[in-house]
């Protein structure tokens, strides 16, 4: 499908959007919600061509290493470094997140124990069976996207009675911080680009909120260039045309209904709870957690850990009004100095995703 | 976090297990998030796991789309 | 308090093993041969002499093992500075418990290597430890070379390019796929293989030469960046990468210009001359992929940098890796 990158093809659909934008006032602002999107508009430098176009994009909450808090990754670190035969396995982005302590790259594990990274939570139940005489817990982060693969594995290993396997879980769940953001009301948020696989789980219903009661317009889009112009191509019409609504530009992968079986999965075996986003604070029912009779894979149960979420927003970051849309990266004035890739300082600094190390990559200039 | 890549399914037992290609690369991938799917769909992976299958007419319908922006490209890849 | 102690991290290559070999390395060796701190140490007689240690997981991996390593890893940090390989030393610790099997098809790979290479193995020595005090078989080697030419950054200048000889991150990607990592299964073997035939285009006008090891080709290029009054820009279309790599790169969402390779070098030559030398590399089947991939500037970024031109025509910054969890590969 080379069109979804071809060259004429992404100048057609800017021309189209900036004749789109020429008719409003001032230039339209759309949040990229998920943090592949970021990485995908900044890659392909369309975020520069899109200003000139009269679009202005503001990166929002999408990165779960990033909004995962510091108690989080404090008590994954404790659990390797505190602890003998340990075996801690996790995604490769939340193996470099800075705690005091340092990264999950930098500590020294305790004797026996160690950190690998998976690429799928199957390989950390594969480990587990593979070394019975050590604890094996998987720290899985993820929004909708991952988490049916993080709590089917957890099923399994419930089922098959890996006694070794746990799961450290920071589980995101979409919706609900688009509601803050908007309830906030000091947003200028225009549009938004719902995530293309967040929304293959979940489909376009839990969306539907934010045009009924807030109206305003999104579209579900895809990662390549072509998918993100022509979203915004839609954004922009039903800004115009004043009728919010949850467009579709990505139906090859997004059913409306979602995946229904990995719906089902983590009403199964979760529950919704309170949670606290690192940089956008507590937001009601915006987190996971395993239901009670899967306690015994729960590493949080399982090892007594006492993780308080909640004091994780560092003192002068603003990391929380970035994912926000309030203000772009370069206007904190801890960037690219106190804040920088090699010693993050606030959690958009993080990941390869966050929103301030990607635009410190691309648009440093 | 969210990477998902669409490749297509080379081989997948009863336990919905199995394998997808990528550019003549394979990689173990579990399908048990999926109804129906088949050796030779696509679907989209996302950390070992099948999390939707392509739908074919829905693609051909956006790429129809896009080549209203560039008339002189050639049919599908 | 805590005692500090050695993390993995240390040996990754990245800038906190830059930071070790600055603070403690040179200053508790102060002498100018070693202040250097290049491939190889230039001695007096046009010598040149470095050295290496291989503890790569697993000992075997398609296209080579941990003896092909020790010989050409040795012999191309010889070549890329400048100098022709000739004597190697070879120092082996064996865990209790490693197949002798194992041990002689290391031992026959070192000896094919050192004879395709043209080196001597000149010395050696064999130690063996408990079971569980290593890690099956660690190896050192040094090597000796003759210098024919003394490479200087000074004479890099604006519009020189930038060459690799061939695709980037086999090396890591067949390591990776022995391991049994990450369900894996492609094509690919190590590009393990020794330089020497890099060694005549020293006196075709090649200005700089380095082999891209850990770290990958980012890391070389931005150390080079560094050390330059401009600024290094490459073209990421004009990176050659295999299909293999390309797809275990996309699916696993890793970047391949952070990949090992153990056979492929950079080079910095004057314009003029880089049409003829790539069509020179290329007649070896080693350099059969070489291509230009940018040029030193003065015009784009500031000076230091090391830039990469992205296929939409974007530029993007790359740094050295900072720290990878990665697993022996060398």
């Amino acid at each position: 499908m080379k069109e979804l990158r071809d060259k004429q093809v992404i100048r057609g659909l800017l021309s189209e959007i900036e004749r789109k934008a020429r008719v409003l006032q001032e230039p339209a602002k759309i949040m990229e919600v998920c943090g592949t999107h970021t990485m995908t508009i900044h890659k392909f430098g369309l975020r520069k061509l899109l200003e000139e176009a009269g679009v202005e994009m503001l990166s929002g909450p999408g990165c779960p290493v990033c909004i995962t808090p510091n108690e989080i990754h404090q008590a994954a670190i404790e659990l390797v470094t505190e602890r003998d035969n340990y075996i801690l396995t996790t995604f490769g982005d939340m193996t470099r997140v800075p705690t005091q302590q340092g990264s999950l790259q930098t500590v020294v594990p305790a004797s026996g124990s160690t950190v690998k990274i998976v690429y799928s939570p199957t390989e950390s139940l594969e480990i587990a069976k593979q070394n019975p005489q050590k604890e094996v817990v998987f720290f899985g982060v993820g929004f909708e996207t991952t988490i049916p693969a993080i709590i089917l594995t957890a099923q399994t290993a419930l089922t098959e009675k890996v006694s070794n396997y746990s799961v450290l879980s920071a589980l995101w769940i979409i919706p609900p911080p688009l509601r803050a953001i908007l309830e906030a009301k000091d947003t200028e948020i225009q549009g938004f680009l719902y995530p293309g696989h967040v929304s293959a789980i979940i489909g376009e219903e839990p969306y539907r909120f934010i045009a009924d009661e807030f109206g305003i317009p999104g579209c579900i889009t895809g990662f390549e260039p072509s998918d993100i112009l022509l979203a915004i191509s839609s954004i922009l019409d039903q800004i115009t045309e004043g009728k919010a609504r949850i467009a579709n530009e990505y139906s090859r992968v997004v059913r409306p209904s979602g995946n229904i079986k990995a719906q089902a999965l983590m009403k199964d075996i979760c529950d919704t709870r309170d949670a606290h986003w690192r940089g956008l604070g507590l937001i009601p029912q915006s987190g996971l957690k395993l239901k009670d009779e899967y306690s015994t894979i729960d590493a949080e149960v399982k090892y007594g850990l006492d993780i308080v979420g909640g004091s994780g927003d560092l003192p002068g970051c603003r990391c929380g009004d970035v994912l926000k849309g309030k203000i772009s990266p370069p206007e904190c004035s801890f960037f690219g100095n106190k804040c920088h890739p090699d010693s993050p300082y606030g959690p958009c600094m993080v990941s390869f995703e966050g929103a301030c190390l990607a635009y410190y990559k691309y648009e440093w200039q | 976090m969210c990477l998902g890549i669409p490749a297509k399914i080379v081989q997948i037992d009863d336990s919905q297990v199995g394998k997808v290609d990528y550019l003549g690369t394979k990689i173990k991938t579990n399908f048990s998030l999926l109804e129906n799917v088949k050796k030779g769909d696509w679907v989209i992976i996302h950390a070992g796991f099948a999390i939707s299958k392509l739908d074919e007419k829905e693609a051909q319908e956006t790429l129809e789309i896009l080549r209203e922006f560039a008339p002189t490209l050639e049919g599908l890849e | 308090m805590k005692m500090k102690k050695v993390s993995l991290e240390l040996g990754s290559g990245g800038k906190l093993m830059r930071d070790f070999i600055d603070q403690h390395i040179i200053k508790s060796f102060p002498n100018p041969i070693l202040g250097e701190l290049a491939d190889s140490a230039l001695l007096p007689n046009q010598m040149a002499f470095t050295t290496d240690s291989y503890v790569v997981d697993p000992i075997f991996f398609p296209g080579g093992d941990i003896g092909t390593l020790c010989v050409n890893g040795t012999v191309n940090d010889l070549v890329v500075a400048g100098a022709k390989p000739e004597f190697i030393s070879l120092s082996i610790i064996l865990e209790e418990g490693l197949l002798w099997e194992d041990l002689e098809k290391i031992l026959k790979s070192i000896s094919s290597s050192a004879r395709n290479a043209g080196v001597t193995i000149a010395t050696g020595d064999t130690k063996v430890v408990r079971r569980g005090q290593g890690d099956k078989i660690f190896i050192n080697t040094s090597g000796l070379g003759t210098l024919i030419v003394r490479p200087n950054l000074k004479n890099i200048q604006v519009g020189d390019k930038i060459i690799v000889t061939g695709t980037l991150g086999e090396h890591s990607l067949a390591v990776m796929l022995a391991r049994g990592e990450f369900g894996l299964e492609a094509q690919t073997k190590s590009d393990c293989a020794p330089l020497n035939y890099l060694l005549s285009f020293w006196k075709k006008g090649v200005r700089w030469m380095r082999d891209i090891t850990r770290g990958g080709l980012a890391s070389v290029l931005s150390e080079l960046a560094e050390n330059l009054p401009y600024s290094v820009v490459i073209q990421e279309e004009n990176v050659p990468v295999s299909r293999a790599v390309k797809g275990a790169t996309d699916l696993l969402g890793i970047d391949p210009l952070y990949l090992a390779c153990e056979g492929r070098a950079v080079l910095v030559v004057p314009a003029k001359s880089a049409s003829r030398i790539v069509a020179g590399l290329k007649k070896d089947t080693l350099g059969r992929n070489a291509a230009v991939i940018g040029q030193v500037e003065d015009k784009v970024g500031k000076p230091g940098e090391l830039l990469l031109r992205t296929i939409s025509g974007g530029l993007r910054l790359l740094e050295p890796l900072t720290s990878e969890l990665l697993p022996r590969i060398c």
